[in-house]
C-alpha cells in the first residue's frame, strides 16, 4: 500500500512562500511525476513527504495515517538523491544493506535481501566495490537498490537522471519504467525534462511557483491543456503561441498550434515562410520559420521534406488540433 | 610536465631550494652527530676530544632517561587524545547554524595565536595557583582544598596546557572536513532510518578519517618537542615528573653545558621520532591515499 494525500500542504522559507497551498491525491501504485521549471517547488514538495522539510502549514497523509510530523524514517517511504548520495567508504554491499541493518534485521536476512535486490539490478558482480569504483548507471542502480531493499510503500526520485548523460539517461529511464512494474509500487518522481515526465509517467503534476498548474495523464495534457504554461511546457518542441489578428479571427487571445500539427507544403498554404534554421533529425526536421505577418514559427515535417535556410514553405495549421487561450491564459473549450 | 624539455626546466628551476633544504637539514644533522661522538664540554671547551660511545651510554644511564621517553609519549598521545576527541565534539557544535556563529568561531580560534611561554604563565598564575588561580577559587567556593597542581599533577597540567593550545588547531581542521560531508548524504542516512549517533558511527567519522590522520600526523611533529610550556611551569621537575625528552637535552646542554651529551640525546631523539613516526604511519597513514 503507498497512497499519499497532500491537503493544503505550504512552505515558507522566512519571506519566501515556496508553495502557497497544495491538495493533491497519488493513489496507490501510480507513478506520478512533479515537473516543472527550476525553482517551481517541486523538489520542495518531494522533500515535504520525505520529511526532509518541515510542512508549515497543511497535512500528508501516507495510507490514510497522519505523518505530517513523523520522521523521514517512520514514514515507510524510500528515497534516490539526485547525485545519489552513496556512503563513499561503504562497499555497494554494505551501502544496499544500511537502511537494514539500522532496522536491526538479521544478518542472514539482510545478505538474501541484498542479493535479491542485487540480482534485480544486476550489481551482483559489484558487491564489493567501493561507489567511486562504479560508472554513473551503476551508482544510480546502488541508489535504487538502497531505497528498494527497505520494502518501502512508496518510492521518492529527486531528478536521479541529470547527472547521466543522454544515452544513459535513456537507459535508465526504461529501467526504472520496467521496475515500476515489477513491483507495482508508488512513485514519485521529479524532474524539470519533460520528455521524462511524459514517457515515465502514469500521472503528471505541473509545478509553477509553487502552484499545480495542471495534474492528468501525458496524453491529456497534451491534448488539452487547460492553461498557456501547460501548453508551453509539454510538448517538444514548444507549441507556437500566435498573438493578433489570428488569434482574434478564432474569438481567442492567444492561439496555440503544436509544430506537429502544421501540414507543409512548398508550394500552397495558409501561411508562407522563410526558413531561418532546419534541424534535422532524420526521422524528423525541424524547421524555425519567420512567417509573413506572424512571426517566428516552429514546425515539425518529415525527415524527407527537404528544406533549408533561406527557402520559402507554405503551411496550414490543422484548425482542429488548434489551441485557444483567453486574457487569463486559461484554455477556451469547445 | 609534458615534454622532456619542460621536465629539464622544472628540475633545474626546483634545484636551488632543493638543495637549500638538503643543506639545511643534513648541515646541523651531520654537526649533532658529530659532537655526540666528541668529549666537549663548555666548562673546558679547550679540552674536545673522541669518545666514542661514552656520550650514548651516560645518556641512557642517566636515571631520567627512561622517565623522559615515558613523559614525552604520555605528553604526545595525552595530547593527541583530548585534542582529536575534544576538537570533534567542538567541530560538531560549530557546525550547527547558531547566533554569532562567526564570533563564536574567532573565539574558538584564538587560543592557537598565543605563544606557548604566554600561554604557559597565563595558566600557571591565573588558573592552576594553588593562592590564586581560577580552579582554586572553584575548589574553595566548594569548600575543597585547592589542588597544587604542577606539585601534585605536573605532567597532566602540562598535558592541559598543551592541549589547551593545539585545540583550535584540530577543532578547525575537522570543521573544515565535517563542512565538506555532502547535505545529501546526512538525509539519505535520515531516510534510512539512523539516528544521530548512527549516522556519527557510520557517515561523519569515516569522512572524517583522513582530516583526523592530518591532525595526528601535524600534531605529533610538534608534541615530541613541548619544552617552552614546561620550561616556565613545572621546569621539568618536580624531580623529573615532568621532564621529556626535549627539556632533558636542554637540561644536559644547557644546564650541564655538555654539548656532547647533548647531542647524543639529540640523536636519540630523532631515533625516537623516527619509531613513531613509523608506528603513526602504518597505524593511520592508510587514511591518507585515497
Amino acid at each position: 500500500m503507498g497512497s499519499i494525500t497532500l491537503r493544503q500542504v505550504s512552505k515558507v522559507f522566512g519571506e519566501a512562500k515556496v508553495i502557497p497551498s497544495i491538495d493533491l491525491e497519488i493513489n496507490d501504485g501510480e507513478f506520478v511525476v512533479f515537473v516543472g521549471p527550476s525553482g517551481c517547488g517541486k523538489s520542495t514538495l518531494l522533500r515535504l513527504i520525505a520529511g526532509l522539510e518541515d510542512v508549515s502549514g497543511g497535512q500528508i497523509l501516507i495510507d490514510g495515517k497522519d505523518v505530517t510530523h513523523a520522521a523521514p524514517a517512520e514514514r515507510g517511504l524510500a528515497m534516490v538523491f539526485q547525485s545519489y548520495a552513496l556512503y563513499p567508504h561503504m562497499s555497494v554491499r554494505k551501502n544496499i544493506a544500511f537502511p537494514l541493518k539500522m532496522a536491526k534485521m538479521e544478518q542472514s536476512a539482510i545478505d538474501k535481501k541484498v542479493e535479491a535486490a542485487a540480482r534485480v539490478l544486476n550489481l551482483t558482480d559489484y558487491l564489493e566495490r567501493r561507489p567511486s569504483q562504479l560508472s554513473g548507471g551503476q551508482r544510480q542502480r546502488v541508489a535504487i537498490g538502497r531505497a528498494i531493499v527497505r520494502e518501502p510503500s512508496a518510492f521518492l526520485f529527486d531528478e536521479p537522471l541529470s547527472n547521466l548523460d543522454a544515452a544513459l539517461r535513456g537507459t535508465m529511464r526504461l529501467e526504472i519504467s520496467d521496475l515500476h512494474h515489477q513491483l507495482k509500487t508508488t512513485m514519485v518522481y521529479v524532474t524539470h525534462d519533460q520528455v521524462e515526465a511524459m514517457t515515465m509517467a502514469d500521472k503528471i503534476v505541473v509545478l509553477n511557483r509553487g502552484n499545480i498548474e495542471q495534474v492528468g495523464s501525458p496524453l491529456d495534457l497534451y491534448k488539452s491543456p487547460r492553461n498557456l504554461f501547460v501548453a508551453g511546457f509539454i510538448g517538444s518542441p514548444k507549441m507556437n503561441f500566435i498573438d493578433g489578428a489570428y488569434a482574434q479571427s478564432r474569438s481567442a487571445r492567444t492561439a496555440g498550434i503544436r509544430p506537429e500539427h502544421l501540414g507543409l507544403s512548398k508550394d500552397s498554404g495558409t501561411w508562407r515562410g522563410t526558413v531561418k534554421v532546419a534541424e534535422h533529425l532524420g526521422a524528423d526536421t525541424f524547421l524555425h520559420l519567420d512567417v509573413d505577418g506572424i512571426g517566428p514559427i516552429t514546425a515539425r515535417c518529415d525527415g524527407e521534406f527537404g528544406a533549408y535556410h533561406g527557402d520559402t514553405v507554405y503551411m496550414t495549421p490543422d484548425e482542429s488540433k488548434l489551441h485557444r487561450f483567453d486574457d487569463k491564459g486559461l484554455a477556451i473549450r469547445g | 610536465m609534458a615534454t622532456q624539455n619542460t621536465k629539464t626546466l622544472a628540475r633545474l628551476m626546483m634545484a636551488p631550494s632543493v638543495l637549500l633544504l638538503l643543506v639545511w637539514m643534513i648541515v646541523p644533522l651531520a654537526m649533532t652527530l658529530w659532537f655526540s661522538f666528541q668529549n666537549y664540554n663548555l666548562l673546558n671547551p679547550a679540552n674536545v676530544s673522541f669518545t666514542g660511545f661514552f656520550n650514548y651510554e651516560y645518556f641512557y644511564t642517566d636515571p631520567a632517561f627512561f622517565q623522559s621517553i615515558w613523559n614525552t609519549l604520555v605528553i604526545v598521545g595525552g595530547v593527541l587524545l583530548i585534542t582529536v576527541v575534544g576538537g570533534i565534539a567542538i567541530a560538531l557544535l560549530l557546525d550547527q547554524p547558531i547566533f554569532g556563529q562567526g564570533i563564536v568561531r574567532i573565539l574558538v580560534i584564538s587560543p592557537f595565536f598565543v605563544m606557548p611561554p604566554v600561554a604557559a604563565l597565563i595558566w600557571k598564575n591565573m588558573i592552576m595557583h594553588p593562592g590564586y588561580g581560577v580552579l582554586a577559587d572553584i575548589a574553595k567556593f566548594f569548600g575543597l582544598r585547592p589542588v597544587d597542581w604542577f606539585a601534585q599533577y605536573p605532567l597532566f597540567s602540562i598535558v592541559v596546557i598543551v592541549a589547551w593550545q593545539w585545540l583550535p588547531f584540530a577543532t578547525l581542521i575537522l570543521l573544515t572536513a565535517l563542512q565538506s560531508l555532502d547535505g545529501e548524504q546526512k538525509e539519505a542516512a535520515e531516510m534510512d532510518g539512523a539516528n544521530f549517533f548512527n549516522r556519527f558511527i557510520y557517515l561523519v567519522l569515516p569522512h572524517l578519517a583522513r582530516a583526523i590522520t592530518v591532525v595526528i600526523l601535524i600534531q605529533t611533529i610538534f608534541l615530541l618537542g613541548v619544552y617552552a610550556e614546561i620550561l616556565v611551569t613545572t621546569n621539568g621537575g618536580p624531580g623529573y615528573a615532568s621532564t621529556n625528552l626535549a627539556f632533558l637535552i636542554y637540561r644536559t646542554a644547557l644546564l650541564g653545558y655538555d654539548v656532547g651529551g647533548a647531542s647524543a640525546g639529540g640523536i636519540i631523539a630523532v631515533v625516537l621520532a623516527n619509531i613513531v613516526a613509523f608506528f603513526l604511519m602504518r597505524a593511520v597513514g592508510k587514511n591518507l591515499d585515497r
